[in-house]
């Protein structure tokens, strides 16, 4: 539908939507998020949760403690090479269409603890990200804006055509590579078809060409 | 009770055992007693029904990786038919061990810490030493977890399994040469180390 | 795309003593429990409702804390000791500050020792405070009590925000002092939280305290005999629910606390109700603590003028220092070489050392009621694992 049209006959008080925008309004405002915490963040995810910051405004109070009833993961907290099959079988168990929130440093590239040996560098290396916060541990408010852009994101996405979201994809991956124990690591080390290394040139990190460090 | 009574006490009463006061050099004061692993148990139950050391507080691992020690020797030698002084360098190796900690107190007495220091004969074969479980239940996990990071073989105690990493596990990662596993694909440092190790990273396993 | 096949778990099938038809079953509680305050795993064995076993699994955040610290200087570590027990991060640095200034001998100034203790037991008082709501949260309580919990915890976290600049990671203790003095106007606005306390502790105890539904859960459940406790090393709150009196600010008498009156609250059946209440007395002690140093706290410096931050080399030697944190006995052994990383670091983390009995306490008991044993013993995971 024309936008000028609908944008003029709503001035008339007459309000005409399409199938897709009542979808994702209707999906945007009920999104429930796993009731799964993995360390500091996790308290300032209860935190949003309670009187003060009120999650609830967004439609997104609804912990489920069952993979099967939630529709978003927020990887509260360092993933540990330990833990990280489990959240990759967390993950694996949702329902489409599923999103990922990767809360603070730590759950998205290690954070303080990144030359840990047993510390997952990043939770992207196993399973799709959808919005990063930084912070260590994020506020309650930039975990709140997460949730807006997340809000933001499904609004826009298409129900038909080549920009569709994997899921209404027929074929496309749901289910993602759990990692096993290995002797001295995890085999395997990151899942290939969700992360590969970011392009950037590790030798002059530090450097901006300018000769200054 | 100072460390001297306690050591002479102990000496009376568990015969045989190898004793020795180490001392600490830091402000803290806080000297230590190091057991022979033989007479370790018979020492601890000792302490822990007669001395009055009923609270084990916390149970640690630590690596001494064997060292090569140099030290200037002033040697008198004759040279060209003159006797003369010549600083020479001797070199000593310490052979590496690894050492358990217990840190006791006792409740009633209101006294401690006394960190009493168990060593195990190398860092290789020789790595068992008795459990202490049995007399102080808080060692429990603690010994677990000392025998996962660093390998200390406790020998009696009622379920020694890995704690904290998993059981596939191989290593022992609290040990001074322990090697971090090879994932250091993207490393956006700057930190000399880090950055060396993920150099390295990418002349092995090559850009993708 | 392959995907690894889940490992699946035979239940166990064994006929019981008695010859009757039993099947006792295998469950996993956890790592992703809504009740185990985190990543924690109980391997529990159950016949029919009841606890015949229960090993709990830990490690799965196992951060390596101590290893990253061994690399890091001693102020260095500093900031990771705040995300140790992340709920109260301001005692982790107390205690860690505590052994430096042991190890090396540094004097703390009269200021700097006020300030400990207001901020430590602020620490107390909010942590506590989620603990009763998350223990009433799993024992089915849904809401309501955590909010109040919470709302408290909010006003104390603005305290520390204006204080340090962070609601949770203070980083607020230096060696021989503190980082920052207070801004204008703290002082009174924290007297005014503190004196505001006792009202939510009230409001708390007229919700729930006499609650049949409560007592019917907690009381008798979870009994930890005192000399299983003291072999056990149990300490803080849950070793004086069951008599054991042993509080180190009275025992160690560190920093300034043999000024202040305050009362050391025992139980006396060491169940999780003695549990559960206890941590409501220690409050009360708390805000009469809080009182006494914020009428006291005298004008002067908060870091001892020698103390040099870079370069920070403390003799050879080693050195145990311990508090008491609001989990229990918070200790830090260290180990110098001279050099300017700390040869060893060990945290010794009440939390772990804690569940030590928590097999003990379930046996037997309705798997409904691990989860209260669980939720009373008070344990952050970022300490049991590290």
């Amino acid at each position: 539908m024309d936008e000028k049209l609908k944008a003029e006959l709503s001035k008339q008080g007459i309000f005409t939507t399409s199938l897709q925008e009542l979808y994702n309004w209707g999906r945007k405002s009920s999104i429930w998020p796993l009731n799964f915490g993995l360390a500091c963040c996790a308290i300032e995810m209860i935190a949003t949760t309670m009187a003060r910051y009120d999650l609830a405004r967004f439609g997104a109070e609804v912990f489920r403690p069952s993979p099967r009833q939630a529709d978003l993961m927020i990887v509260a907290g360092t993933v540990t090479k330990k833990m990280a099959p489990q959240v990759v079988r967390l993950y694996n168990q949702m329902p489409e269409p599923k999103y990922v929130i990767s809360m603070g440093a730590c759950a998205i590239s290690g954070g303080p603890f990144k030359q840990g040996y047993n510390v997952l560098k990043g939770i992207d290396r196993f399973i799709p990200v959808d919005v990063y916060i930084p912070g260590c541990p994020p506020r309650p408010e930039a975990l709140i804006d997460a949730f807006l852009m997340l809000q933001k994101k499904i609004d826009e996405q298409q129900l038909t055509g080549k920009d569709r979201p994997r899921h209404l994809t027929a074929g496309e991956a749901s289910e993602f590579i759990v990692p096993l124990f290995g002797a001295h690591d995890l085999e395997p080390t990151q899942n290939p078809a969700v992360w590969r290394p970011p392009l950037v040139q590790i030798s002059k990190a530090g450097t901006d060409g300018s000769g200054n460090d | 009770m100072d460390l001297e009574t306690i050591k002479s006490t102990l000496e009376a009463n568990v015969p045989d055992c190898r004793l020795e006061v180490i001392v600490n050099p830091s402000p803290s004061g806080q000297h230590s007693l190091l057991v022979d692993a033989e007479h370790a148990f018979a020492v601890a139950s000792f302490l822990r029904s007669s001395a009055g050391f009923n609270y084990c507080s916390n149970v640690t691992g630590i690596d001494w990786p064997a060292k090569e020690l140099s030290e200037k020797v002033k040697v008198k030698k004759i040279v060209d038919g003159v006797e003369t002084e010549i600083d020479e360098v001797s070199k000593t190796m310490i052979p590496g061990c690894l050492e358990v900690v217990y840190h006791l107190f006792s409740m009633s007495e209101k006294i401690g810490p006394l960190p009493l220091r168990m060593r195990t004969q190398d860092r290789a074969e020789g790595v068992h030493l008795p459990s202490l479980t049995p007399v102080w239940r808080s060692a429990e996990l603690q010994e677990r977890e000392v025998f996962d990071l660093f390998g200390v073989v406790f020998d009696g105690h009622p379920d020694l399994r890995r704690l904290l990493m998993w059981d596939e596990f191989e290593d022992h990662p609290m040990r001074r040469d322990y090697v971090n596993p090879d994932d250091y694909e993207y490393e956006p440092t700057a930190h000399d180390d880090v950055l060396q190790r993920a150099n390295q990273h990418r002349s092995t396993v090559g850009e993708r | 795309m392959s995907v690894t096949a889940y490992p699946t778990t035979p239940p166990i099938l064994e006929p019981a003593a008695d010859g009757s038809e039993t099947q006792l079953l295998e469950i996993s509680m956890g790592p992703q429990h809504p009740s185990t305050h985190g990543v924690f795993r109980m391997n529990v064995v159950l016949d029919g409702e009841r606890v015949v076993k229960l090993k709990p699994v830990f490690g799965y955040l196992h951060r390596n804390h101590e290893k990253i610290a061994e690399n890091e200087t001693y102020l260095g570590s500093m900031p990771y000791t705040d995300r140790l027990d992340y709920i109260c991060s301001i005692t982790n640095n107390w205690a860690y500050a505590l052994a430096v200034e042991k190890l090396a001998g540094i004097q703390v100034p009269e200021r700097a020792e006020y300030l400990r203790v207001i901020t430590g037991e602020l620490t107390r008082l909010q942590n506590h405070a989620s603990l009763i709501g998350f223990l009433l949260q799993d024992m089915g309580s849904s809401g309501t009590p955590l909010m109040y919990a919470f709302r408290e915890r909010e006003n104390i976290l603005d305290l520390f925000e204006a204080l340090t600049g962070s609601r949770m990671m203070c980083n607020y203790m230096r060696f021989g002092g503190c980082r920052v003095d207070t801004p204008a106007g703290w002082l009174e606005q924290a007297q005014k939280v503190v004196t505001e306390f006792p009202r939510f502790l009230d409001e708390y105890e007229n919700l729930l305290v006499g609650n049949e539904i409560l007592m019917e859960r907690t009381q008798g459940i979870g009994v930890l005999s005192p000399e299983l406790a003291i072999d056990s090393a149990i300490s803080g709150p849950m070793a004086r629910a069951s008599g054991v009196n042993y509080d180190i600010r009275k025992v160690d008498n560190y920093s300034i606390y043999s000024r202040f009156s305050f009362r050391v609250p025992l139980g006396s059946h060491g169940d999780v109700y003695d549990r559960y209440m206890i941590r409501f007395l220690e409050m009360r002690e708390s805000v009469k603590i809080l009182n006494e140093a914020m009428r006291d706290i005298p004008a002067g410096p908060i870091v001892d003028p020698k103390m040099r931050i870079r370069g920070f080399r403390p003799k050879p030697g080693e050195a145990y220092g311990r508090i008491e944190s609001p989990k229990g006995e918070l200790g830090f052994y260290l180990i110098s070489d001279g050099s300017t990383n700390p040869y060893r670091y060990r945290v010794r983390p009440p939390s772990l050392i804690n569940l030590t009995v928590l097999e003990d306490l379930c046996l037997g008991v309705n798997v409904a009621d691990v989860v209260a044993i669980l939720g009373s013993i008070d344990i952050v995971l970022g300490e049991v694992d590290r």
